[in-house]
C-alpha cells in the first residue's frame, strides 16, 4: 500500500513537472515548425518570465493578475524583438550560423540577467495560494492544482487556436511551405513574428509556474528546463504540437521516477540519456512525421 | 610545387622557433608579472581546444556543444594517474597525457557513433546532452571526488614548465593543419560543404564524421590533461556548457575553419579579460556579443554590401586618378 502511495505521489510530481516542460516544449515545437530552427534563447525567455514577475510583483507591488498579464507582455515582446534583430536577416543563412547565433542570444539574456540581478539567488514566494486536496492517503498541493489547470487550459486554447482560427492556419500553412504560403497571400513575417509571441507567451506561463515550484531565482535558471523540455519536443516529435505535450509530460515522469528511486544525482543523465535513445531508435519522435530529404 | 611546399615547412618551423624563443624571454626576463606568466599555460590549452574544436565546427561543419566534457575526461584521467601511480613526475605526466588524450578519444568514438546519423541542430543538442551526462557521473562517482572535486593534483605543469605544453600546441596545430589539407582533411570539409554530393562520389561520410571526432576529442583530453596538471583542482562544474561556450567563442572570432585565427583568439581572449580587469563582470556579455555580431555580419548579406561599397568606392578613387 504504502508503495502504491509513494509512486502515485512521484506520478503527480512527475506530471506537474512535466506539464511544465510541454508549455516550454510547445514554443520550441512551434518556432521548429515555423522557422526550422532550435530557439536556444528559449530557455532563457522562461528566466526572463521569472524576473519580471518577480519585479512586478516584488519590487513594484503589483496586484497578482496584473503583474502576470505584464509577465507574459513583456515576454512575448522579448521574443518578437529577438526573431527581429538575430534570425530574420540569417533566414537564408547556413543552419550552423542560426545556431551559433541562437546560442548567443541565449548567452545573452543569461549575461544581462548576470549584470542586473547579479548572482545571488533572490528567494521569492509563491504567487499561487490555494490550499492542498487530500485524495484518501495521497496529497496534491495548491501549485500542484493550479499548475496542471493552467497548462491544461492553455494547451487546450493552443490547440484551439492552430486549428480554428485564420491565423492558426496561416501558422500551418507556413510551416508547410514557406514560398507557397506568400503566394497565398499569407504575411509570412507576420506569422513568424506571431508564432514567437506565442511561444515565448507560453515560456513565460511556464517561468512563473516554474518559480512557484522552485522560489528562488538565479540567472540560469532557464537553462536547464529549456534543455529538458527541448528533450521533451525531440520525444515527442518536433514540430508536432500533441507531441510536445506527451513528450513533455511522458519526461516529466520519468525525472520525477528516476530521482525517486535511482539517483538525484543520475536523474539528468537519466533524462539526455532518453534523448540519445530516442534520436537513435526513432529520430523523428514519438508522434512526429518523417521527412526525406530532398537534394 | 614541392619547392612551395618546402618553403612553407621552413617558415613554419622559423616561425616556431622564434615564437618559443619570445616566451622564453618573455618569462625569464620576467617582463611578465606573475600574473601575465601564470596566464601562460591557459592560453596553451585553450589553444590547443579550440584547434581541436575547429576541426568539428570549422571543418566538418557540425556544432558540437559537449567539448568541454572530452576535456574534464582527460583531465580527470591524467589527474588520477599522477595521484595514483606513484612513478617520477616526468613519466606518470607523459603516460597520463597518453591515457587523457586515448580515454577522451574513446569517448570520442563512443559519442561519434551514435550521433552519425544526425546533423545539425540534433547534433548540436546531443553532444550538449553527452557533456551534461559526463558532468552528473562525475558528480556522482566516488572515485572523481564527486561535487566536492578532485584536489590536490600535483602542478607539474606551470609557467616553469612551459616546453612541454608548448610541445603540444606545435602538436596538435601541425597534426590537425596537416590532416585537414590532406586526402582525409578534404573528405571532411567536402561533408560540410555538400552531404549528399559528396555522398555520391563515395566519401565515407561515417568513417570520416568518426575520425573528425575521435581526433577532436583526443586533443580536447590532452588540453584536459594540461589543465589539471596547472591548476591542481578539478571540479565537475569547471567543465560545464558555458566550458564549451568559451571555446566555441574563440573558435568563430578566429574563423571558422582557419587555424591560424583559432591561435590568435585563443591568445585574445585569454589575455584581454585579464588585462581588462575591471571590466571582467561584462565578459559574458562581450562573449554573446561577439557571438551574434560574427554571425550576422557574416551571413546576412551586411558583408557583402559593405565590401561592394569599398570596391565601388575605390573603383571611383582610381578612376579620378586617371
Amino acid at each position: 500500500m504504502n508503495l502504491v502511495t509513494s509512486i502515485l505521489e512521484q506520478l503527480i510530481n512527475g506530471l506537474r513537472t512535466g506539464s511544465i516542460y510541454a508549455l516550454i516544449a510547445l514554443g520550441y515545437t512551434m518556432v521548429y515548425g515555423i522557422a526550422k530552427m532550435i530557439n536556444f534563447a528559449h530557455g532563457d525567455i522562461i528566466m526572463v518570465g521569472a524576473y519580471s514577475l518577480y519585479v512586478f510583483v516584488g519590487m513594484l507591488e503589483l496586484p497578482v493578475p496584473l503583474a502576470i498579464i505584464l509577465t507574459i507582455v513583456v515576454c512575448a515582446i522579448l521574443g518578437m524583438t529577438i526573431e527581429k534583430i538575430a534570425y530574420k536577416p540569417l533566414r537564408k543563412a547556413p543552419p550552423l550560423a542560426v545556431l551559433i547565433t541562437a546560442i548567443g542570444m541565449s548567452y545573452f539574456l543569461q549575461s544581462a540577467a548576470l549584470l542586473i540581478f547579479k548572482a545571488t539567488p533572490i528567494p521569492f514566494g509563491s504567487v499561487i495560494n490555494v490550499p492542498s486536496l487530500r485524495l484518501g492517503s495521497i496529497t496534491i498541493s495548491g501549485t500542484t492544482i493550479v499548475i496542471l489547470a493552467v497548462t491544461t487550459v492553455a494547451m487546450i486554447v493552443l490547440t484551439l487556436f492552430i486549428n480554428k482560427t485564420k491565423a492558426g492556419s496561416a501558422m500551418r500553412a507556413v510551416s508547410e511551405d514557406k514560398d507557397a504560403a506568400e503566394l497565398m497571400g499569407i504575411n509570412v513575417n507576420g506569422t513568424i513574428s506571431l508564432t514567437f509571441a506565442i511561444g515565448s507567451g507560453l515560456a513565460a506561463v511556464a517561468g512563473i509556474l516554474y518559480i512557484c515550484q522552485y522560489p528562488s531565482l538565479i540567472p540560469t535558471l532557464g537553462a536547464l528546463p529549456g534543455i529538458k523540455a527541448f528533450v521533451a519536443a525531440v520525444l515527442g516529435g518536433i514540430g508536432s504540437i500533441p507531441g510536445a505535450m506527451l513528450g513533455g509530460i511522458i519526461l516529466g515522469i520519468i525525472e520525477s521516477l528516476s530521482k525517486a528511486y535511482i539517483s538525484t544525482k543520475l536523474a539528468d543523465a537519466i533524462v539526455f540519456s532518453v534523448l540519445v535513445i530516442v534520436l537513435l531508435v526513432k529520430p523523428s519522435g514519438l508522434l512526429g512525421k518523417k521527412r526525406t530529404e530532398k537534394v | 610545387m614541392k619547392k612551395k611546399k618546402l618553403k612553407k615547412s621552413i617558415t613554419n618551423i622559423i616561425l616556431i622557433i622564434i615564437s618559443y624563443a619570445a616566451i622564453t624571454i618573455l618569462i625569464n626576463s620576467g617582463i611578465l608579472g606573475r600574473q601575465m606568466s601564470s596566464l601562460i599555460i591557459p592560453t596553451g590549452v585553450n589553444i590547443i581546444l579550440a584547434v581541436s574544436l575547429n576541426l568539428l565546427t570549422g571543418f566538418l561543419g557540425e556544432l558540437t556543444l559537449g567539448h568541454a566534457g572530452f576535456m574534464s575526461i582527460g583531465a580527470y584521467t591524467g589527474a588520477l594517474i599522477t595521484l595514483n601511480s606513484g612513478l617520477p613526475p616526468a613519466i606518470a605526466l607523459t603516460l597520463g597525457i597518453i591515457a587523457g588524450g586515448l580515454v577522451a578519444a574513446v569517448f570520442g568514438l563512443i559519442i561519434g557513433v551514435p550521433v552519425l546519423r544526425l546533423r545539425g541542430d540534433y547534433l548540436a543538442i546531443v553532444t550538449l546532452g553527452f557533456g551534461e551526462i559526463i558532468k552528473s557521473v562525475l558528480t556522482a562517482v566516488n572515485f572523481t571526488g564527486g561535487a566536492m572535486g578532485l584536489s590536490g593534483i600535483p602542478k607539474y605543469t606551470t609557467y616553469k614548465n612551459y616546453t612541454l605544453v608548448f610541445i603540444f600546441i606545435v602538436l596538435t596545430i601541425l597534426i590537425i593543419s596537416n590532416m585537414v589539407h590532406s586526402r582525409h582533411g578534404r573528405a571532411i570539409c567536402s561533408i560540410r560543404d555538400n552531404y549528399i554530393a559528396s555522398e555520391a562520389v563515395g566519401i565515407k561520410i561515417s568513417k570520416y564524421k568518426i575520425m573528425a571526432f575521435v581526433i577532436s576529442a583526443f586533443f580536447a583530453g590532452v588540453a584536459g590533461v594540461l589543465y589539471a596538471h596547472n591548476v591542481g583542482i578539478l571540479k565537475p562544474n569547471n567543465f560545464d556548457y558555458n566550458k564549451s561556450i568559451e571555446i566555441l567563442v574563440i573558435v568563430v572570432l578566429g574563423g571558422m575553419g582557419n587555424i591560424k585565427g583559432s591561435v590568435i583568439a585563443a591568445i585574445v581572449l585569454t589575455l584581454l579579460p585579464e588585462l581588462l580587469r575591471e571590466a571582467d563582470s561584462y565578459r559574458m556579455l562581450f562573449y554573446a556579443i561577439v557571438l551574434i555580431v560574427m554571425m550576422l555580419f557574416n551571413n546576412s548579406g551586411l558583408k557583402e554590401r559593405i565590401m561592394e561599397q569599398f570596391k565601388s568606392k575605390k573603383q571611383v578613387t582610381t578612376e579620378g586618378g586617371e
